[in-house]
């Protein structure tokens, strides 16, 4: 891995997040909505002040957010401010900063999405791979299959069924939000650290079950074509064990291109919890998106887009850097 | 001290939609130690099948039927699954057709070796296995360094030596060398086929080389064994075979061979290769035979030995045991 290559998917990966961002700026915009007048007309609906006032409130906002400007003049009052790492203010929950807003429902889809998304990877990979072994028993070959069924089943569709059957009908598990009403949030103590994987058991399903498939499936195929090499077949002339030819030769290579499949998971599945955190009503990412898209709130879409961009991108070049450790015969070029 | 290598009966056939293809009908044969049989035939005429039911890597819908493979005084059909894996690469080994793609693309070439001799014997030191490595490489003319390259690093010649340095690591008794040269260039093709015969005599393996290629044959085999729809025409000794060939299959194809001294008259053999699903009865060859009898058309000829050792499978000869 030359330096020169690093540099530049560096600075493709600055390109990649410039562009998204300008795009972003300039979509919400072109909406003649205005979030704060929506906002101090909704206060003003339930009687807060004279309706008269509103213009004078939204225009003395509109000066302070700098949004009485030329749009060309905002958007690179944005990309600086973005340079310096200021995202600004929500429109709608203002006086909290996009940052904060950002930092508060993080972890939520972290941790969420991070485990749900490897949880899955690895348990489609495994099994795809040993479906398409012809020396595993059968039984352990046809584990796979309920997956691949379940895969046209969306999450959403998932968890409203876990909920009323698990969640409803059994109650076994809670029905949503991120933790038990009443109880305080505490970090430290490991009851609510229990309480809280505990709620958050239903969502992961729902994302697990219906992905699991897709892994399956498109390793199934590799492993169909990787048994077949001639490395797999001078493995058994060599005399290794079952074992051995599986994890070495055979998953080892299997696994490439799914690694790369990875990376693009782990960019998509951030859009598919939004749903499904506002099904479960987790404070997380996807539903803060969600609810700034609502009231137009555009610095928050921004905040929250250029924060994915970067994580896709990010992602994206740290697995093409780790790929050259993976596959020996990318290393040279 | 008798044969290293003794063949008896070897019966392959393949269970298909289409009803069940005897690819190999009772092959026999025996090798010495030091011996080097070259095994020539169409495709599709069993060579290959032949070396996979000796190294009992038939796959479904294949089954071996019948018949004893014995290396150095052991039947290896009789040898359970487990002594198999440990008699693979110990006393029986394979060269594959495709050294190009025979080597894991993602582990060094020493991974490939050391699991090779871990699975044989668990008590070896990494050091061991190291000097093992080296030597392997050395023995075929490749540098230390080799083993901690990948076979992408590798040209064709270098990975067919890292195949056969593989293969010997064990000291098997057998080597099996499928097509070792197709794809090598002349030049690359005499220096393998010169390593296969170093190492032959190193480690005092039996070597069988499959393969189309009469000259390559004439050149380095001691006996030659003629295949056509799975079964041994003929099998004598390299100048016996070209000199004088007695089966009439084994007359055609060495006459089919360009010659210095006819340019520009190939003699082909008429007919096809006959389908092993509908095979002719009697001799399978009898369609295309320009000797054939009546006798050839009813009864499948027994191989007889002539003087000298040899064995054809033919009427022809039925008499003059």
């Amino acid at each position: 891995m030359s330096l020169k290559r690093i540099v530049g998917r560096l600075v493709f990966l600055v390109l990649v997040i410039w562009a998204a961002s300008t795009i972003t700026f300039f979509i919400p915009r072109l909406s003649p909505r205005n979030p704060i007048r929506e906002r101090f007309a909704e206060l003003a609906r339930i009687g807060g002040f004279s309706p008269q006032d509103l213009e004078a409130i939204v225009a003395s906002y509109n000066t302070k957010f700098g949004l009485d400007k030329p749009l060309w003049q905002q958007y690179f009052d944005y990309v600086s401010s973005v340079a310096r790492f200021d995202l600004g203010v929500s429109l709608n929950k203002y006086p909290k900063t996009v940052i904060d807003l950002i930092m508060e429902s993080l972890p939520w889809t972290i941790v969420l999405l991070f485990v749900t998304t490897i949880l899955s990877f690895v348990l489609g990979n495994l099994l795809g791979a040993i479906a398409a072994w012809p020396r595993a028993p059968g039984w352990l070959r046809s584990l796979a299959t309920p997956f691949v069924l379940l895969m046209g089943v969306p999450p959403v569709l998932m968890g409203v069924l876990l909920l009323f059957f698990i969640g409803f009908r059994l109650k076994l598990l809670p029905l949503g939000s991120a933790y038990s009403t009443g109880m305080v949030p505490d970090w430290s103590s490991l009851s609510f650290i229990l309480n809280v994987a505990k709620h958050q058991i239903l969502p992961a399903l729902s994302l697990i079950l219906g992905s699991v498939g897709g892994w399956v499936l498109s390793m199934r195929g590799m492993g169909v074509t990787i048994q077949g090499e001639d490395y797999v077949l001078f493995a058994e002339h060599k005399g290794l064990s079952g074992f051995v030819i599986f994890k070495d030769y055979y998953l080892r290579n299997a696994l490439l291109p799914q690694v790369t499949g990875l990376a693009l998971a782990l960019g998509t599945v951030v859009t598919s919890n939004i749903v499904v955190e506002s099904l479960f009503g987790l404070p997380g990412l996807g539903r803060v998106l969600s609810q700034a898209i609502q009231a137009n709130d555009f610095l928050v879409i921004y905040g929250i887009v250029l924060f994915i961009t970067i994580a896709v991108a990010t992602l994206m070049v740290v697995v093409e850097l780790l790929y050259p450790l993976l596959d020996p015969r990318i290393r040279q070029e | 001290m008798g044969p290293i290598l003794e063949v008896r009966d070897l019966q392959v056939s393949y269970y298909t939609d289409a009803g069940r293809a005897t690819a190999l009908a009772g092959a026999s044969f025996s090798l010495n130690a030091g011996e080097k049989l070259g095994l020539v035939g169409e495709s599709g005429s069993g060579k290959s099948t032949m070396a996979l039911a000796m190294m009992r890597m038939i796959k479904p819908p294949g089954r071996i039927e019948a018949g004893q493979v014995i290396v150095d005084g052991v039947n290896l059909r009789e040898l359970s699954e487990a002594q198999m894996l440990q008699a693979r690469l110990n006393k029986i080994a394979y060269i594959p057709q495709g050294a190009m793609n025979s080597l894991n693309p993602v582990t060094r070439i020493e991974a490939q070796m050391a699991d090779a001799i871990r699975a044989h014997d668990k008590q070896t030191t990494k050091k061991e296995i190291a000097a093992r490595c080296r030597q392997a490489l050395e023995s075929v003319d490749l540098k230390p360094q080799v083993a901690k390259m990948y076979a992408h690093e590798l040209s064709g010649g270098m990975k067919q030596r890292v195949c056969i340095a593989i293969s010997i690591l064990l000291k098997p008794k057998v080597i099996i060398c499928d097509e070792p040269t197709s794809a090598l260039d002349v030049v690359t093709q005499r220096q393998v086929m010169e390593t296969i015969d170093r190492v032959k005599d190193q480690i005092g393996a039996a070597v069988i080389l499959i393969g189309h290629d009469m000259g390559l044959m004439a050149q380095f085999v001691d006996k030659v064994a003629v295949m056509y729809a799975g079964r041994l025409m003929e099998v004598s000794t390299v100048r016996e075979m070209f000199t004088d060939p007695k089966h009439p299959y084994a007359k055609a194809l060495i006459n089919s061979l360009p010659r210095l001294d006819n340019k520009g008259v190939f003699q082909g053999i008429p007919g096809l290769a006959p389908s092993l699903l509908r095979l002719p009865p009697g001799c399978p060859f009898n369609p295309r035979c320009s000797q054939a009898m009546d006798i050839c058309r009813a009864v499948i000829p027994p191989s007889v030995t002539l003087e000298g050792g040899r064995t054809v499978a033919c009427h022809l000869y039925a008499d003059k045991v």
